[in-house]
C-alpha cells in the first residue's frame, strides 16, 4: 500500500503550477470570462506544444503521452486552483474519453491526435434541456437511411460547444428507451444544420452553449445503439476528473481564508484567534483533506480502470461537491463585506463550486446512484 | 500510488489469517466482534482470548523484540487490525494498557520500568486505567489538582479523578498529579504509576446514559506508590501525558474503520429488512455514510503512508478523531431513523432492564466519542492552531 505521489508526479505538479501561475492570474481569468470564447488561444497552444497537457493521458498510439488518470487528476487540480479558463475539460476529459471509450481503433487513430496536440478542440454534447444526467435524458434522435445517419434535436449546457471544431454527440436510435439505443456520433462544429448559441453562465469562467441539430449528417462513433456502457464510463471518469479539479479550488479558498484570518484584526486581535473563525477553518481543512483522499483514490481507480470505478466516482463527486461549495461559502463569510464584492475573487470560486456541484449530477443524485451501485 | 499489498505485506496478511483460522474457534468465534475497549460485554471470554493473543505476542506486536514484541511496522499493525476486524474477533480489552500506556512507557520509561510492566501487559495479567480527567480538569487538563508528595520512599496521593474507564477492573492506573504544590497549569506535574488494589483508593461507578457503568470516579486518600513509579522526570508529567494523548488520537484510530464499515453493513441490512430503504431520505443518508466510511479508509491510508515516510504522526491526526466521531454519531442518528417506531423501545420482551441493542448502543455511546480524548472543540483548536497556524486564543 502506498498513498503518495511519485517524485515524477510531484514534478509535474510543480511545472503545471508554475505555468498556470504565470499564464492564468486573476486578471487574465477576469479578462477571459468577459469574452464569448472564454479562453486564450495562445495559452492553449502553449499548453499543447510546450507542456503536452492535452495529450497527457491519451495513449501514445493515438498521439498522446500515455500517462494515467492520476497525472490527469494532478493537472486538473492545478487548473481548478487558478480557475483556468480553457476548453480542457470539454475537449480532453469529456470528448477525449468518449472517443477512447466508444470509438473503433480507426476512429481513435483519426480523431485523437488532434485533441492530444490541442489543434482540435472537441466537446461532448449529451445533456438536453431536461437537465437529466442519466440515459433517459437522451432524446435527440438518430435516423439511418441507406447507410447514412442524420441527427435531430437539441443539446444544452454543452461545455465549450461554441468553441469546438469537433462535436461528439450522444443520441438515441429511433424507437428505443432507457439505456437501449444510446449512440455516439461525431459532427464538425460548423457542419450544416448545426446552430450553436453561447449561453450566459452563472460561472463565467466555464462557457456553455445550446447546440441544435436539424437534419445533420453525422458519423457514427462505435456501433450505433450500443453506446450506453461507453457513456456511463465516460461520465464516471468525468466525475472523477471534476472531483480532482474541485479539490484544487477548495484548497485555494481554504488557504485564502486562513491567510485572511491571520491578518484581519477586529477587537484588537486577528479574527483567526476567535474560535468562531478558527473552527470554521478547521472544518474546512477536514473536508478539503478528506476530499483530496477521495479524489486521489478515485483517480487511482480510474487509472486502474477497475471494478471500483463506478462506486468511487459517485462517492467522490457527492462528497467533494458539497465540500467545495461549503469551503467557498465559508470563504465569503470569513472575508466579511470584502468577500461579497465583485472585485474579490471569492465569488468566482463560489460560482465555480456551485456550477461544478450541479454539473454531472449533484450530491443527492450521486448518493442515489451510489446507493444503487452498492446494492441498497 | 498503489493500494494493493506489496508481496511482503501479502505474506504477512496470510500469516495473520492463518493464525485467526487456527485460534478463533469455539467460544471466541461465538462471541464474534462484540465488546469494546470501554464495555464489559463477554468479559471472561474476552480476557481469555486476549491472553491467547498475548501468548503469541499479538499483544505488544509493535514493541521492540527486547521487550517481547514483534517490532512490527505501522503497515503490518494495520494489516493485523484489518484482519482482526475481518475475522470478527472479540472486542479488545487492553486498549488502555497496550494502546496508551505501553507506547508512552517505551518512549519515556527506564529499562527497569519497561521490564517490570510490559510483560504483564502482554500476558494480560495486569490491566491499566487512565487517571487524567478531574472534575475541574476536563478540556482544561492542565488544571489538574490531584496532589502527590514524597514521604520517604513513597509518593502519597490525594485527590479525585473522573471518567476513568474500567477503573473497577484495573490493577494499575497512570495518574497525572501535581507534585509541585506551588505550580500552576502544565508546570509541576508528574506522571505516576499507581497500584489500584490498596486502601487509599476508592472506585465509584458512574452510570452513563447508556444505562451501564464503565466509567468511574476514583478517589485517592493517602494512596501510595513507590518512589520509582514515576514515568519521565518529576515535574515533566505534562510532556508525558501529551504523548499518551497523541497515541490516543493517532495510531489507535487507524484501524477501526473496518469495524465501522461492519456497523454500517449491519444497519443497511436492517433497513433492507424493514423496508426503510424505500425511503429516499434514508437512502440518501445511508449512501452518505457509505461515502463517509470509505473516505475514512482513504484518509487513514494517506496518514499511514505519511507515517511510514516520516516516522511521526503530525497534528493532522486530530482530523481523524474529529472525522470518525462525527461520522459515528451521525450513523447512530440514522439508525434511529431506520428503526422508526421500533426506536421507541430498547427491549421488546420487556423484563424491565435497560439493555441496549446494537443500534441503540451506537446511537447513545457515540455521544461520548465527541467528548472524550479531547472534545471536538479541542480538536478544532488543535487543527486551527497547529495545522493551519492560526493565532492562539489570548489567555
Amino acid at each position: 500500500m502506498n498513498f503518495a505521489f511519485s517524485e515524477e508526479q510531484e514534478e509535474l505538479r510543480r511545472t503545471v503550477r508554475q505555468f498556470l501561475e504565470s499564464k492564468s492570474p486573476s486578471g487574465e481569468v477576469r479578462r477571459l470570462m468577459d469574452t464569448t470564447e472564454g479562453y486564450d488561444p495562445a495559452v492553449w497552444k502553449q499548453m499543447g506544444q510546450e507542456l503536452g497537457l492535452q495529450g497527457l493521458h491519451i495513449p501514445e498510439e493515438y498521439g498522446g503521452q500515455g500517462y494515467t488518470f492520476i497525472e490527469l487528476g494532478i493537472v486538473l487540480e492545478e487548473m481548478g486552483r487558478v480557475l483556468l479558463c480553457a476548453p480542457y475539460f470539454a475537449s480532453v476529459v469529456l470528448a477525449g474519453n468518449a472517443i477512447l471509450n466508444a470509438g473503433t481503433d480507426a476512429q481513435k487513430q483519426a480523431l485523437l491526435p488532434g485533441i492530444a496536440s490541442g489543434d482540435t478542440i472537441a466537446a461532448l454534447a449529451f445533456t438536453e434541456p431536461s437537465g437529466k444526467w442519466g440515459a433517459d435524458g437522451i432524446t435527440l434522435t438518430a435516423k439511418e437511411s441507406g447507410g447514412a445517419w442524420t441527427i435531430d434535436g437539441e443539446k444544452m449546457f454543452v461545455i465549450d460547444g461554441h468553441n469546438a471544431d469537433l462535436l461528439v454527440v450522444v443520441a438515441r436510435t429511433q424507437g428505443t428507451s432507457g439505456t437501449d439505443g444510446i449512440s455516439f456520433f461525431t459532427v464538425r462544429g460548423d457542419a450544416e444544420g448545426v446552430t450553436r448559441t453561447p449561453l450566459s453562465t452563472m460561472d463565467q469562467t466555464r462557457k456553455q452553449s445550446r447546440v441544435e441539430f436539424s437534419g445533420v449528417a453525422a458519423e457514427p462513433l462505435g456501433t450505433p445503439g450500443e453506446g450506453w456502457p461507453a457513456l456511463s464510463k465516460t461520465l464516471d471518469q468525468a466525475a472523477v476528473a471534476l472531483s480532482n479539479e474541485m479539490v484544487g479550488g477548495a484548497q485555494f479558498v481554504l488557504d485564502q481564508s486562513v491567510e485572511y484570518a491571520k491578518v484581519r484584526v477586529q477587537f484588537g486581535r486577528p479574527i483567526g484567534s476567535f474560535q468562531a473563525i478558527k473552527h470554521k477553518c478547521a472544518d474546512m481543512l477536514l473536508e478539503v483533506e478528506s476530499g483530496k483522499s477521495a479524489a486521489y483514490y478515485a483517480a487511482w481507480a480510474a487509472a486502474e480502470d477497475n471494478d471500483e470505478l463506478p462506486v468511487v466516482a459517485s462517492l467522490a463527486k457527492a462528497y467533494i461537491s458539497e465540500a467545495y461549495f461549503h469551503a467557498t461559502a465559508e470563504n465569503i463569510q470569513i472575508h466579511g463585506g470584502i468577500g461579497f464584492t465583485w472585485e474579490h475573487d471569492a465569488h468566482l470560486y463560489f460560482k465555480r463550486a456551485k456550477s461544478s456541484e450541479i454539473f454531472l449530477g449533484d450530491a443527492t443524485y450521486h448518493r442515489e446512484l451510489l446507493a444503487q451501485r452498492i446494492g441498497i | 500510488m498503489d493500494f494493493r499489498d506489496t508481496p511482503s505485506e501479502a505474506a504477512f496478511r496470510d500469516e495473520v489469517r492463518g493464525w485467526f483460522s487456527e485460534h478463533l474457534v469455539g467460544d471466541f468465534a461465538a462471541l464474534g466482534g462484540r465488546g469494546g475497549p470501554a464495555d464489559e460485554e463477554g468479559w471472561d471470554v474476552r480476557i481469555e482470548w486476549e491472553r491467547l493473543l498475548g501468548a503469541d505476542r499479538w499483544v505488544g506486536m509493535s514493541w521492540p523484540a527486547e521487550y517481547g514484541g514483534r517490532a512490527l511496522d505501522y503497515a503490518q499493525q494495520v494489516i493485523f487490525n484489518e484482519e482482526y476486524a475481518r475475522a470478527n474477533a472479540p472486542g479488545r480489552i487492553s486498549f488502555f494498557g497496550e494502546g496508551l500506556f505501553a507506547p508512552t512507557l517505551i518512549q519515556f520509561g527506564t529499562d527497569e520500568q519497561k521490564r517490570r510492566f510490559l510483560p504483564k501487559i502482554q500476558s494480560v495479567e495486569e490491566l491499566w486505567c487512565q487517571g487524567f480527567s478531574e472534575p475541574n480538569a476536563g478540556s482544561d487538563l492542565a488544571n489538574v489538582q490531584t496532589r502527590a508528595v514524597l514521604d520517604g520512599d513513597e509518593w502519597v496521593i490525594n485527590g479525585q479523578k473522573v471518567w476513568t474507564t474500567l477503573a473497577h477492573r484495573a490493577d494499575w492506573c497512570f495518574v497525572v498529579t501535581r507534585t509541585d504544590p506551588e505550580s500552576k497549569s502544565h508546570h509541576g506535574l508528574s506522571y505516576l504509576l499507581v497500584p489500584m488494589h490498596q486502601p487509599g483508593i476508592e472506585v465509584r461507578p458512574l452510570r452513563q446514559m447508556t444505562g451501564s457503568a464503565e466509567f468511574n470516579e476514583v478517589f485517592f486518600t493517602d494512596a501510595r506508590t513507590a518512589r520509582e513509579n514515576v514515568l519521565g522526570p518529576v515535574g515533566e508529567g505534562w510532556k508525558v501525558a501529551m504523548a499518551t494523548l497523541g497515541f490516543e488520537r493517532g495510531t489507535a484510530f487507524l484501524s477501526q474503520q473496518l469495524g465501522f464499515q461492519r456497523e454500517l453493513t449491519d444497519l443497511i441490512e436492517v433497513a433492507q429488512k424493514n423496508g426503510a430503504t424505500a425511503d429516499p431520505v434514508v437512502r440518501d443518508k445511508l449512501a452518505g455514510h457509505y461515502a463517509g466510511v470509505q473516505i475514512m479508509k482513504y484518509n487513514g491510508m494517506r496518514m499511514l503512508t505519511n507515517l511510514l515516510h516520516t516516522g511521526v504522526l503530525g497534528p493532522e491526526s486530530s482530523i481523524g478523531k474529529l472525522y470518525w466521531t462525527n461520522w459515528h454519531r451521525s450513523l447512530g442518528e440514522t439508525a434511529m431513523d431506520v428503526l422508526g417506531t421500533d426506536a421507541l423501545l430498547v427491549e421488546h420482551e420487556g423484563d424491565g432492564d435497560y439493555h441496549l441493542d446494537d443500534l441503540h448502543q451506537t446511537f447513545m455511546a457515540s455521544r461520548a466519542e465527541t467528548i472524550y480524548a479531547g472534545s471536538s472543540e479541542i480538536q478544532r483548536n488543535i487543527i486551527g492552531e497547529r495545522v493551519l497556524g492560526l493565532p492562539r486564543e489570548p489567555r
